[in-house]
């Protein structure tokens, strides 16, 4: 609900040009509602120590960050997918030339309801519960209950990163596509709220969201794989198989009050950061 | 020196009136040119009746037969929940009820007209879901019909208010001549006072409708959002108006995604001046 209201006040900022200018010091962040606690943790900390600069950071979703990088209206775009081949015309027939910067990881974390006796699943049962290949939860050890998906809507970068890396297994060429009744919230806290009342739901989310109202499930890549639980070590080891790199995009190479705080973002203390907002650093 | 006055004044509340009818026209104007452009990617046989919204995929497919289905689905749910509830009112408020409890009940009214749709999305996302749940042995609660009942509340508040003025407006005369010539009070009710009001009665239940399908956030936090083609009112579904809210943010501008929500935008307009022109001549009929 939050990042529904901060979407919206970030909307409303736009109209007003004192925040939208590049040149008065002030940095614009926009993007993925994953990364808007971590850009905000950022800021607040970089403004902590630099009283001068002023750092506004909101959300509104992945894609809703590039098309405004795109539009010039913010100055860092924070997505938690890459950006698209379109986008990068798009953005080129305006005179942008985004720049990708890696900035933190993320593991997703698959959940259900704590009451549902399923623990583990593999890559390819994922792939067929969310395309709606299986729909009982008696396939995988469960009871017999219709499998409720849940799903991000389509602005959000995890659901895209979840369809391609999951659901299409990396293959360009898939056709492969969200069941059409999985339901789409419109946000992460939806997902949480709706998974801990419905014994038979099962939903995604960044690592961030899980709390003891849901339990996430230990995956495997493959059959012949560990199953393994969304943990920071894991994500860093790279034993669990759905993390995922989240970048922060600006024009062209950094410069200035930009460049200052994407350093700082990637500094010891930036990454420190990262991790007290429940994601992975990235290696050093 | 006055006339120069008068003059200036005059055509100023001139602009101000044509202001109105300038923007819905540049509105419009703005969404024919941006919907259109879909259509040279799409035919709009397909647009309208494809069965698959998966706008991003690569090829999109842009098929909003579903998204009519729902919105049509959760408007019609709320109009059978809120018209005989919302009529029933008016006639409790403007025939029986005694001055002190129409007070507070026409203040009720007005309150719960003033409470943001968002309000109420939330409280049904926490209480009616888990409740529609329960009682039907759902494996979800987000389904049409809680969208169809929170709608409901929202499309309450314009049929009770412009229905009890519709009663409010039949000549006194036609209710006494009804009860001196023996009728009772309720026979008076349903067989002059409904009749004499009827088109206004028609004109309140269109606006509630129009408010109805027009709604966004409450339907988008409790119906589900997924897009199939209804098989009962017990499913999730998608609505026009929660497509264009949750994608717009993502479309890139000038992409097929991006033209095919403002050609959603379009039919809804559409939707809606039907809606609103119909109510219109409702009011007109009453008039004359």
């Amino acid at each position: 609900m939050l990042k529904k209201l901060l979407f919206i006040l970030s909307v409303t900022s736009l109209t007003i040009p004192v925040f939208a200018s590049k040149d008065s010091g002030s940095i614009q962040v926009k993007g993925s509602d994953t990364m808007v606690n971590l850009g905000q943790a950022w800021a607040e900390k970089y403004m902590e120590k630099n009283p001068a600069k002023f750092v506004a950071v909101t959300g509104g979703g992945s894609g809703t960050g590039l098309s405004s990088l795109i539009s010039g209206t913010c100055d860092i775009a924070m997505s938690s997918r890459n950006i698209k081949g379109k986008e990068i015309v798009l953005a080129n027939q305006k005179g942008i030339h985004p720049n990708e910067i890696k900035a933190a990881l993320d593991g997703l974390a698959v959940v259900i309801n704590p009451k549902n006796p399923v623990t583990a699943v593999t890559v390819d049962q994922l792939a067929a519960i969310f395309t709606g290949r299986a729909t009982n939860w008696k396939e995988f050890g469960g009871k017999d209950e219709r499998i409720v998906i849940l799903s991000r809507e389509v602005n959000s970068g995890t659901h895209v990163y979840f369809k391609e890396h999951i659901l299409r297994k990396n293959d360009p060429n898939s056709k492969e596509e969200f069941a059409p009744g999985a339901l789409m919230l419109s946000s992460s806290q939806a997902i949480a709220d709706e998974v801990s009342g419905n014994p038979a739901a099962i939903g995604y989310y960044g690592m961030g969201y899980i709390s003891k109202n849901q339990k996430p499930l230990s995956v495997a890549k493959d059959e012949n794989s560990e199953y393994e639980a969304p943990t920071i070590e894991n994500v860093i080891n790279g034993k669990y198989p759905i993390s995922r790199p989240l970048f922060l995009y600006t024009d062209g190479t950094p410069e200035g009050p930009v460049k200052d705080f994407i350093d700082f973002a990637l500094s010891k203390e930036g990454q420190d950061i990262v991790l007290a907002t429940d994601f992975v650093p990235i290696e050093k | 020196m006055r006339k120069i006055k008068e003059f200036v004044i005059e055509k100023l509340i001139l602009i101000c009136g044509l202001a109105s009818i300038f923007f819905v026209a540049l509105i419009f104007l703005f969404l024919l040119k941006e919907g259109l452009s879909v259509f040279k990617t799409v035919s709009p046989f397909d647009f309208s009746f494809g069965k698959n919204w998966y706008p991003i995929s690569e090829p999109a497919q842009l098929g909003i037969l579903p998204l009519i289905f729902g919105s049509l689905l959760v408007t019609l749910g709320a109009a059978v929940i809120s018209i005989p509830i919302g009529v029933g009112c008016a006639v409790y408020i403007a025939e029986i009820a005694p001055l002190k409890i129409k007070e507070i009940l026409k203040a009720g009214i007005e309150l719960l007209a003033a409470i943001p749709s968002v309000v109420l999305g939330f409280i049904g996302m926490i209480t009616l879901v888990p409740l529609v749940k329960n009682i039907f042995h759902l494996p979800t609660g987000l389904t049409a019909l809680s969208g169809s009942i929170m709608l409901a509340f929202m499309a309450m508040p314009t049929i009770v208010s412009i229905a009890e003025d519709a009663l409010y407006s039949v000549p006194k005369t036609y209710k006494e001549g009804a009860l001196a010539l023996g009728a009772t009070h309720w026979q008076a009710i349903w067989r002059v006072m409904l009749p004499a009001a009827s088109s206004g009665i028609l004109a309140a239940v269109m606006l509630g409708i129009g408010r109805v399908i027009g709604e966004t956030m409450a339907v988008m936090m409790i119906t589900g959002n997924a897009a199939v083609i209804p098989s009962s009112i017990l499913v999730p579904v998608r609505t026009l108006t929660a497509t264009i809210a949750a994608e717009m943010g993502e479309a890139v501008v000038g992409s097929e995604h991006y033209f095919a929500l403002f050609a959603i935008g379009i039919i809804l307009f559409i939707i809606s001046f039907a809606i609103n022109v119909t109510a219109d001549l409702f009011l007109h009929k009453r008039q004359q």
